[in-house]
C-alpha cells in the first residue's frame, strides 16, 4: 500500500485550488492571442488579457465569481488514506479561500441561503482505479455559467442534429450571460447523471484537442462552427468568436434513451490537474 | 470615446446610441440577488428606500471579492442581469436610473427602462480584476452581513460599459 498524508493533499489543493483564480490558463490565454477576430472583438480580448496580467499582478481574482470548487478524484484501489478525501478537500478550500481573499459563494441552504462562509463544501466525485496513483482534476466553477448548462433526456431518433439544435439554441438563449468565448463540454450516453459528469469532465480538455472518435470529432467541429455563427462574440457584444472550442463526451447507453448534457465554461475556465 | 458622470440626467441618457462604447466616472451602488429581495421588502413594508439613507439610483450587479490589506477592492466584475429582472421594474418605478450588469433582460424589464427613462448597460463579464482597477473608492453601506451580497458604495473612475437598452 502507498501512504498518502492527508497533509500533503491540504497543502497541494488549497495552493493550487487558489493559483488557478490568480492567472489564466496559458492554453486559453494564447487562444485570445492567437483569434481572428477584427475590432472591436479584438479589444475586448485584449481587454481580457489585461485582466488575466492584473489579477497576476496584483493577486486580484480574474473574475470575482471565483466559484464552488468541483474535484474529479482518481484513486488508486493500493493508496492508503488517513482521513476521508472529502474531508482533506474541504480543509483545502477552506484554506485556499480565506487565505487568499476568494469570494465565498457557498449557501448551506438552497431556499435559505445562508452563506457557509469558507466555500465549503465542494463537489467531490471519487472514482477507484486500479494501482497506486492518485489524481485530481480541480474547477473552481462560476454561477454564471453553469446556469447556461442544460440536460436534455432525448430520444434515440432525435439523432445528431437533435444535439445540434438543443445546444445551439441554449447558447443562443443563454450565451450572452455566462462571459463568452466560451468551452463547452456535452456529454452523451451514459444516463442522467452519467451525462452531466461526463459534460464537466469534457472541460479539463485542452482548447483543440478532438475526440478520439471520428464521428465526434467532427459533432465537435460542427457545433463550434454553428455557435460562432450566432454572432454573439467576446463579451457578448457581438462577433466571431462565442465559443474556443467545443468537447464531447461518450458513453454506452439504455436502448431507450440518448441523454445530453451541455456544461457551459466560461473564458476563465479556471482548472488544473494534481498528481501525487 | 464618451465620458459621462454619473448620476445620468435624462439627456445624458437621451443623447447615447445603442451599441456605444463609453465610460463612466461617480458613484454607483452594488446590489445582487440577496440584496434585491431585502430592498423589495423594505418597499413592502415602508413604501420607500428613505431607511437607507442614500439615493439607489445607479446599480452595478456585482458581488465582489474580499479586499487584501492596501487595496481599495477585490475582483469587481458584474453578475448576470437577468436573474434580477424580477425585481427591476418596481425599482425603476421609485427612481432608478442606471443599471449595469452583464446579459440580456426581460421584455418587462426593456419596456420598463424605455417607459421611465432609464438605461441598461452592459461591462465586459469576467474581468474582475481589470473593472476593479477602475473602482477608487469603496464603502459599505447596507447589509453588511450579506457578505459579498451586501450594498457598497463604488466610487468609479473611467468604468468602461456599452450601452444595452434605453
Amino acid at each position: 500500500m502507498r501512504h498518502i498524508n492527508s497533509d500533503t493533499i491540504i497543502e497541494v489543493v488549497s495552493k493550487r485550488v487558489s493559483e488557478i483564480n490568480f492567472k489564466i490558463d496559458d492554453n486559453i490565454l494564447s487562444c485570445f492571442k492567437t483569434a481572428k477576430v477584427d475590432s472591436p472583438e479584438k479589444d475586448f480580448l485584449n481587454i481580457l488579457i489585461e485582466n488575466s496580467d492584473i489579477a497576476n499582478k496584483k493577486q486580484i481574482a480574474l473574475c470575482q465569481d471565483t466559484g464552488i470548487v468541483i474535484v474529479f478524484a482518481k484513486v488508486g484501489v493500493e493508496v492508503k488514506l488517513d482521513k476521508s478525501l472529502e474531508e482533506s478537500i474541504n480543509i483545502a478550500v477552506k484554506k485556499g479561500y480565506l487565505e487568499n481573499y476568494l469570494r465565498k459563494s457557498v449557501v448551506v441552504d438552497p431556499i435559505n441561503r445562508v452563506n457557509t462562509e469558507d466555500n465549503t463544501p465542494a463537489i467531490v466525485h471519487v472514482e477507484l482505479v486500479d494501482g497506486d496513483g492518485f489524481e485530481l482534476q480541480i474547477m473552481s466553477k462560476g454561477g454564471g455559467s453553469e446556469n447556461a448548462s442544460a440536460l436534455w433526456m432525448l430520444d434515440p431518433a432525435d439523432g445528431e442534429q437533435g444535439i445540434v439544435d438543443k445546444v445551439v439554441a441554449r447558447i443562443k438563449e443563454k450565451g450572452m450571460n455566462c462571459c463568452p468565448p466560451l468551452i463547452l463540454g456535452i456529454g452523451i450516453g451514459g444516463d442522467m447523471e452519467k451525462s452531466a459528469m461526463l459534460a464537466k469532465k469534457a472541460l479539463f480538455r485542452k482548447i483543440g484537442e478532438r475526440s478520439s472518435v471520428q464521428r465526434y470529432s467532427l459533432l465537435e467541429q460542427r457545433i463550434l462552427e454553428e455557435v460562432n455563427s450566432l454572432g454573439i462574440g467576446v463579451g457578448g457584444f457581438g462577433g466571431k468568436l462565442t465559443a474556443m472550442d467545443v468537447f464531447i463526451e461518450i458513453a454506452p447507453c439504455h436502448i431507450a434513451s440518448m441523454p445530453v448534457a451541455l456544461n457551459v465554461g466560461c473564458h476563465s475556465s479556471r482548472h488544473c490537474v494534481v498528481k501525487l | 470615446m464618451k465620458e459621462l458622470k454619473l448620476p445620468l440626467t435624462n439627456e445624458d441618457i437621451s443623447s447615447l446610441t445603442l451599441g456605444e462604447f463609453v465610460y463612466l466616472s461617480g458613484t454607483i451602488y452594488s446590489a445582487r440577488d440577496n440584496t434585491h429581495q431585502r430592498i423589495i421588502e423594505i418597499l413592502e413594508r415602508e413604501g420607500n428606500l428613505l431607511s437607507l439613507g442614500f439615493s439607489l439610483s445607479s446599480i452595478y450587479y456585482m458581488g465582489p471579492t474580499p479586499a487584501r490589506a492596501g487595496v481599495v477592492c477585490g475582483s469587481a466584475g458584474p453578475t448576470t442581469s437577468s436573474r434580477m429582472d424580477k425585481f427591476t421594474p418596481l425599482l425603476l418605478e421609485k427612481g432608478l436610473k442606471v443599471m449595469i450588469g452583464k446579459g440580456k433582460r426581460s421584455e418587462e424589464v426593456k419596456n420598463s427602462i424605455r417607459a421611465n427613462h432609464a438605461i441598461y448597460f452592459s461591462t465586459i463579464g469576467g474581468a474582475g480584476a481589470y473593472l476593479a482597477d477602475r473602482i477608487k473608492k469603496m464603502e459599505c453601506v447596507a447589509f453588511s452581513e450579506l457578505g459579498p451580497e451586501a450594498i457598497y458604495r463604488l466610487e468609479v473612475e473611467k468604468f468602461p460599459v456599452v450601452v444595452s437598452y434605453k
